[in-house]
């Protein structure tokens, strides 16, 4: 990286580099874990604490990690803290940890940690590598909450838990869309917003790989 | 990259020291958070049990509110009380799995598609000067994507339906999540499990319980998008009052025999 700024390493993966949006990566807890935002939250409390603490300790002895078992210390590194997270969430947040089941312990798969810790904190210093990683989850957090309300407003009618839009099963007025509430309405979601936060930053359209090509005389003859 | 860094002898010391601190880290927090763990495990459980029986109240704590109520292990095979296992910290579900505390169920006995029955089960009772006030029987089964695991609470009369609940479930939020909302479960309330005939006469129907049926005692109305959930709730109740569930201990309990 030419010139890395504190600043630009926060505040980066929100929006101009985010993990979901531009790379694509952690989808799949972006669509399990999005039906109620109080879970999100913690979801995203966790993975935050967890790449930004990975992310120091690597850096902090990258220059110790031989080469060839590099990624398996990242590995042990990741999964240490996801288990530390995964044992507090059960001590501290039993409801909550109960119904993100097996996905905090998922963390340990989740494309960004493993990203950052391979991208960043095997090259930079561990302050930076810090921010990086906290900046990684806030983008994350942020894709996540977006999701996690629109989600359980439009599919429950309501907000961590509290009731928004009255719905009509409980008196209310209102009908609740129960597609919001399975994973694939979190696909259409980030569909959306991809599409959003490329029209607004147009450098983030990705070149396209195979332009169709005009077609040939010989295929037009053939048709 | 310097040559001394890529040696081997570098590499499993890095390893090992890797290893070494993060096995320090995850034991230390595993065990000194074990105890707050068990804790809450079983303050959830007791919050599940008071909640599902109806009983919950706001102020005082769950453990205080919970001191009315006795935990009993049953023998389900022989329908009587049994000592074999200490009933609060007995594991019903790890019980359902080992084949030394559990029997495979016959494919005609299994209405409840859980495979395997624990030989014994966990039962709650609320006494007062003239016997139960109520009695709360563990009960799990098949939904539609999970097994839902639950209780449902008896009046003194071990016949009327205090309160159905599931504590633990993985339907769909919305459709067969609906289980949990209080309204359906407000419906369950004062049904009968037994009809006259002495058989399980529980049905959860399509759409809503006609009120001039003579039988809607019996019926709770179903769970709206989510038919094979409430087919489900239904398999497992009639599977668990039934022959390989509590009805022999029941009926031990009502003579006077248990």
């Amino acid at each position: 990286m030419a010139n890395v700024s504190a600043k630009g390493v926060l505040f980066d993966p929100v929006f101009k580099n985010n993990p979901i949006a531009l790379q694509i990566l952690g989808i799949c807890s972006a669509l399990a874990v999005t039906t109620s935002l109080n879970v999100t939250l913690v979801m995203c409390l966790a993975l935050t604490s967890v790449v930004a603490l990975s992310n120091t300790f690597i850096s902090v002895i990258r220059s110790q990690i031989p080469g060839s078992i590099r990624m398996i210390v990242q590995m042990v590194i990741i999964a240490s803290l996801v288990i530390v997270v995964d044992q507090v969430l059960k001590a501290y947040a039993f409801n909550i940890s109960k119904q993100l089941s097996v996905f905090v312990g998922l963390i340990i798969t989740n494309c960004i940690v493993m990203g950052r810790a391979e991208a960043f904190a095997m090259q930079n210093p561990p302050h930076l590598s810090f921010l990086d990683g906290l900046g990684n989850g806030l983008g994350y957090s942020f894709i996540l909450i977006v999701v996690a309300t629109i989600r359980e407003l439009l599919g429950a009618g309501k907000l961590m838990g509290y009731e928004i839009l009255p719905v009509i099963s409980e008196g209310g007025w209102y009908q609740p869309n129960g597609l919001l509430l399975l994973p694939p309405s979190a696909f259409f979601i980030i569909g959306l917003i991809i599409w959003g936060l490329r029209s607004w930053k147009t450098e983030q359209v990705e070149a396209k790989d195979y332009p169709m090509a005009p077609q040939s005389r010989a295929v037009k003859e053939a048709m | 990259m310097s040559s001394k860094k890529e040696s081997v002898s570098r590499t499993i010391i890095v390893a090992l020291l890797v290893c070494l601190v993060c096995s320090i880290v995850v034991s230390v927090a595993a065990v000194s958070l074990k105890p707050v763990q068990v804790k809450n495990q079983l303050l959830d459980k007791q919050r599940n049990i008071l909640l599902i029986a109806g009983l919950l109240e706001e102020g005082p704590s769950v453990a205080e509110q919970f001191e009315q109520v006795t935990a009993r292990l049953v023998d389900l095979r022989t329908g009587e009380f049994s000592d074999a296992q200490e009933p609060l910290t007995y594991d019903q579900q790890a019980a359902a799995r080992d084949p030394n505390l559990s029997r495979a169920l016959e494919a005609h006995e299994d209405v409840a598609s859980i495979r395997r029955r624990e030989h014994y089960a966990t039962v709650y009772m609320i006494e007062n000067e003239d016997g139960i006030e109520t009695m709360i029987l563990p009960i799990h089964g098949y939904g539609l994507w999970s097994t839902l695991y639950g209780f449902l609470a008896l009046e003194g009369d071990l016949n009327t339906i205090r309160g159905l609940g599931f504590y633990q479930h993985g339907e769909t939020p919305g459709l067969g999540g609906e289980v949990d909302n209080p309204r359906w479960r407000e419906l369950w309330k004062g049904n009968v499990v037994y009809n006259e005939e002495g058989e399980v006469g529980v049905q959860v129907v399509k759409g809503t319980v006609d009120g001039s049926d003579p039988r809607r005692q019996y019926k709770v109305d179903g769970l709206a998008g989510a038919t094979l959930t409430s087919r489900g709730v239904e398999n497992l109740v009639r599977f668990w009052m039934g022959d390989t569930g509590f009805r022999s201990f029941l009926q031990n309990l009502k003579a006077g025999e248990a």
